[in-house]
């Protein structure tokens, strides 16, 4: 009895304790267990400036996926993102890639278009545009360019 | 010391494994410094939120408090004060346990009955240790992020979903597995230096004394120093 009771607590520790882990790891960590869902949308870009895998992917600010992976293709940064499932990506589909406050960090931002045609899984979005670059912008005012 | 390290680990891959000896450990280091645990990563948690929400206001970057915290919770201080905490709380029992059975001939009677102490004593601790470690560093980590979530979200004023929100944004994956793996190293060198201080006891009561600061004082400082190396290798 009292042997069945240490192993009952010993049992209730580990559980408790790969909770936390799992807590931590699936919700801050963005470790993903339970497969992927959605489908993958590629955009191509000039440049990446700053964004990192992992980064939000937003309409009208309501996150609906996130960045997978960068690479290079052609001299132009190839991002690939994942996109929930149920959510529509129409043909002229602007992608942008925005910096959330000024010093936050970079996200990708997507503007619905109106075309009747809709992304297919794997498919590209066409209408792409770059970060802004706050350096060159501040070194324009600086050196009067405007 | 290291041959007695490599020793353990050798007969940590020989079969037979001493499971109930193990569960008896998991349950001495782990489930019984649970109170402990949770009380001071509430704690370290709620003075994070509270320090760290007034420093950041001068700068009018409350927003980041969520993000702060989890950082230097999860990469520095969960492990770090998890393992001083159980270092204190179940290293000195442990070497005190391993160091009176040596002086009262207990290990050399196993020795006796052709039992293993290495197997018996040492390996079961060694293993515990680091089972133990990471999951009561994810409950601190865990802990501690709702103390600074009390602070500065109930308390304070910061708004919760920003707390969390920005907590996701910035804390990465390899964030995570270098607390854990600290808080796995750490687990390894207390049940180390625990067990190796308790098996070479000797001159009595006041052996056992002396060996028990030793190894609490050895493993904290010990702790302190290879964080710092770790934290520069894998930064």
């Amino acid at each position: 009895m009292k042997r069945g009771g240490l192993e009952v607590v010993v049992g209730v520790f580990l559980l408790l304790g790969i909770f936390a882990l799992g807590w931590i790891s699936i919700r801050l960590g963005q470790m993903q267990v339970l497969g992927v869902s959605g489908y993958t949308v590629y955009a191509d870009f000039p440049t990446a400036g700053g964004l990192k895998e992992g980064a939000s992917v937003e309409i009208a600010g309501v996150k609906i996926g996130r960045v997978e992976g960068i690479s290079l293709i052609d001299y132009q940064a190839r991002v690939a993102m994942r996109i929930d499932s149920g959510v529509e990506l129409q043909e002229d589909t602007i992608a942008s890639i925005k910096t959330k406050g000024l010093i936050g960090e970079k996200y990708m931002r997507l503007s619905p278009g109106a075309s009747d045609e809709i992304i297919s899984p794997g498919g590209k979005i066409r209408e792409t545009e770059p970060p802004i670059d706050l350096e060159d912008l501040i070194g324009n005012i600086i050196f009067g360019k405007f | 010391m290291v041959i007695f390290l490599g020793s353990a680990l050798f007969y940590t891959f020989l079969p037979p494994l001493k499971w109930r000896r193990m569960i008896a450990r998991i349950h001495f280091i782990g489930a019984k410094s649970l109170l402990v645990i949770v009380v001071t990563g509430a704690f370290t948690g709620m003075v994070l939120g509270l320090q760290v929400f007034y420093t950041l206001r001068k700068f009018g970057a409350e927003g980041f408090l969520g993000s702060v915290v989890a950082l230097t919770l999860i990469r520095e201080l969960g492990p770090v004060l998890c393992a001083l905490m159980v270092t204190g709380r179940a290293g000195s029992a442990l070497t005190a346990e391993i160091g009176i059975m040596r002086i009262t001939e207990q290990i050399d009677a196993l020795d006796a009955m052709a039992l293993n102490p290495m197997r018996y004593l040492v390996v079961p601790s060694i293993l515990a240790g680091l089972i133990v470690f990471p999951l009561l560093t994810a409950i601190f980590d865990l802990v501690g992020i709702y103390g600074g979530y009390l602070v500065g979200v109930k308390l304070l004023g910061v708004a919760g979903g920003t707390y969390f929100g920005e907590m996701e944004t910035y804390v990465d994956l390899r964030d995570i597995t270098q607390g854990f793996l600290k808080s796995l190293s750490f687990g390894l060198l207390m049940t180390w230096v625990c067990c190796y201080k308790g098996f070479y006891t000797s001159h009595g009561a006041e052996g056992v004394s002396r060996a028990t600061t030793q190894a609490v004082v050895l493993s904290s400082v010990l702790i302190l120093v290879w964080d710092y190396f770790l934290g520069s290798v894998l930064l």
